[in-house]
């Protein structure tokens, strides 16, 4: 090391010692160098769909520039929006997501909160097992529901299959689990002293999950319900196994099933579909997304 | 009246013993303080007082009533916490008077008492304020604030200064026994810190291994300690102990410390200590304020010798001096201006008036 340093004495270079503030700006330079590929990566599909949607069918099939409107149009829009079939198709979605959210959240909280604080025998195995029941693969579930549902229908004669409701009692086997888990985890980061205190001040179990816990595991109640919407928003394989007539269908499978025919694909109004689908998860995710940095935890114990 | 009485109180976990059986007598209005090292079952004392913890065995009774299986709601407590424990989403005056509305007291009520508490404690103007926006400090006011508005039977502490730094530790501490002076509720209040102990109990309770060693005011505690357990924790630097022999001289007892040097037993325990003589296994118990330097007048009591000091730490009001006796380190308490040098001899003057001879088998003080 010495010689080293020697020899660049020599030859004239001083050894040089990179200043805080330049380090700083390399991990600046790096960060932002990663940010647009990510950006670049992740934008790139909407943008073109945004464009394609722009354009008339004449104009996607001829051979010229992919990435650019030669002549714009909002055809795809108005014929969209103009046929009843989406419009249902956005209704059944709509309806499936709210009620999976709502049913998603009271479970998965009540539980988590029960596993989370109330120690009783088993409590720990019970929160493994909501996790494991997470991992089986939502493939693997369709037989034995098509079993249940059959079993469902000869002995009462409710008839579950191809009705868009009945994603509402489906999807929340995929949603409860992993919300639970993410609740167990939040409600397990409130200090123990914070219930104490409620239950000396006289609250009672519920009160102690209204008034205290749902309020202050806000922002993780948030990311559930965020990811329980995007699980019933975004499902695609249960309503295409469990839903066929068109007015019972979701959007995803709605907008494959309709606007492919045979092999004849519909380019501009899927890509105008798919853009006006995935408008409502955006904009509750930047609603949501301010209260969710805005972060309540701050300031309940030492900090 | 809010007298608390603990009988036989146990509390195992699993097959662990974590409290051994605690007999305590708290009187209505006092301020009871537990001290002991970290796992000497403080903290699950008070917390089976609180009802957060079941005791195992045992009766606790506050008020005259046994309240072993009463939920804590309903035993008329209140708690602050090491960590203050204050709700994040509510400002400071919904936090006060959180426990008041699952109550249904009357909003006038409310609004009167934490109106009340905020000014004894000083915090009428944080009232609209979040947690997050408060010190360290306001927010251990608050958690008292939220304690005080309940009027409860019984104040619990659970080692609340511990999160704040020196300065504002024995800020709050005159703070909270001003608090408790104006509102006189009985209290228990859990620390490791025995300058807290000290500073605020009217009686200490020093438990030690799940066990009470002693309880007694803080004076009867610094200065007649029944056990060594309590004479080595209670006061700072600690007080030292040096292995000693007691033997026969002419009608006197004298203390033999090694083969150089012996003193005369003070007169006065001649009786007290005559049992004792040739025993092995005794300590003799000296604070360090009776290791001074010499005067020119001494008492009947008091013995100089003279020892190599081997570290000098000056603390401003007095310098304390180390040396080495059988392999063992001593502490004394010198006059800043008494001149001990690191590395030289010094003269030092020890006090015996105030001895503690203790039978190192037992642990007791003789």
């Amino acid at each position: 090391m010495a010689n080293a340093a020697i020899a660049a004495g020599a030859t004239g270079r001083p050894v040089k010692y990179r200043s805080m503030s330049s380090d700083r700006r390399w991990a600046m330079r790096w960060s932002y160098f990663f940010l647009v590929l990510f950006v670049i990566f992740f934008l790139t599909p909407p943008l073109y769909m945004f464009i394609t949607s722009l354009k008339s069918s004449g104009e996607i099939s001829a051979a010229n520039n992919p990435w650019w409107v030669y002549a714009p149009t909002l055809s795809n829009y108005a014929e969209l929006l103009g046929q009843n079939q989406f419009l249902v198709f956005f209704r059944n979605s709509a309806l499936v997501s709210v009620c999976v959210v709502a049913i998603t959240m009271v479970i998965s909280v009540s539980a988590a909160f029960a596993l989370a604080r109330m120690k009783f025998w088993g409590s720990a195995t019970l929160a493994t097992g909501v996790f494991l029941t997470y991992l089986i693969p939502d493939s693997l579930l369709f037989i034995p529901l098509f079993k249940m549902f059959a079993f469902v229908r000869d002995t009462t004669g409710i008839e579950l299959m191809n009705h868009w409701w009945t994603l509402i009692i489906i999807y929340p086997t995929l949603s409860v689990p992993f919300a639970t888990w993410i609740m167990i985890g939040y409600f397990a980061s409130i200090p123990k002293e914070l219930d104490e205190a409620a239950l000396i001040d006289g609250a009672s179990w519920m009160q102690t999950l209204t008034r205290i816990f749902i309020p202050v595991a806000m922002p993780g109640i948030i990311a559930a319900t965020i990811f329980s919407f995007t699980v019933s928003w975004a499902q695609f394989l249960y309503p295409l196994a469990f839903t066929t007539s068109t007015d019972q269908l979701v959007l995803p499978v709605g907008i494959v099933t309709t606007l492919i025919k045979g092999d004849v694909f519909n380019w501009g109004q899927i890509m105008t579909g798919a853009l006006l689908g995935a408008a409502p998860p955006l904009i509750i995710y930047a609603f949501l997304m301010d209260y969710y940095i805005a972060g309540l935890t701050a300031g309940a114990t030492k900090g | 009246m809010a007298q608390v009485t603990l009988r036989k109180v146990i509390k195992k976990y699993d097959e662990v013993l974590a409290v051994r059986g605690v007999d305590l007598d708290i009187a209505d209005k006092e301020f009871i303080v537990l001290v002991g090292p970290s796992g000497c079952g403080k903290s699950t004392t008070l917390r089976m007082i609180a009802g957060l913890e079941e005791i195992s065995g045992g009766d606790i009774a506050i008020g005259g009533d046994v309240v072993n299986d009463v939920p804590p709601k309903d035993r008329d407590i209140a708690m602050v916490f090491q960590n203050y424990a204050l709700y994040p989403h509510m400002n400071v005056y919904e936090n006060m008077s959180f426990g008041l509305k699952l109550k249904r007291t009357p909003r006038q009520e409310i609004e009167r008492r934490v109106k009340q508490a905020a000014q004894i404690l000083d915090i009428t103007e944080l009232l609209d304020r979040k947690p997050k926006q408060l010190s360290g400090g306001q927010r251990q006011r608050v958690a008292m604030g939220r304690a005080i508005v309940r009027d409860p039977k019984v104040f619990l502490f659970d080692e609340p200064l511990s999160n704040l730094d020196a300065k504002l530790r024995v800020q709050m501490r005159t703070e909270i026994k001003k608090v408790h002076q104006k509102v006189r509720t009985t209290t228990v209040y859990v620390t490791h810190d025995q300058v807290e102990a000290m500073t605020l109990a009217d009686r200490v309770v020093v438990m030690n291994a799940g066990l009470i060693e002693q309880v007694g005011s803080p004076h009867d505690l610094y200065h007649s300690p029944t056990t060594k357990f309590v004479a080595g924790f209670i006061g700072s630097p600690a007080m030292n102990f040096i292995p000693c022999q007691v033997e026969q001289a002419a009608g006197a007892l004298r203390l033999r410390l090694n083969d150089k040097l012996a003193m005369p037993v003070p007169a006065s325990r001649t009786n007290r200590y005559n049992s004792v003589v040739g025993r092995p296994n005794l300590v003799l118990g000296l604070r360090p304020e009776h290791i001074t330097e010499t005067r020119p007048h001494a008492e009947p009591d008091q013995h100089d010798f003279e020892v190599p000091i081997e570290v000098v730490e000056p603390m401003g009001m007095e310098t304390l001096v180390y040396f080495t006796l059988n392999g063992i380190e001593i502490c004394g308490r010198v006059n800043p201006n008494a001149g001990g040098v690191a590395g030289q001899p010094m003269k030092l003057r020890a006090d015996l008036s105030n001895m503690h001879l203790i039978d190192d088998t037992t642990g007791k003080v003789l």
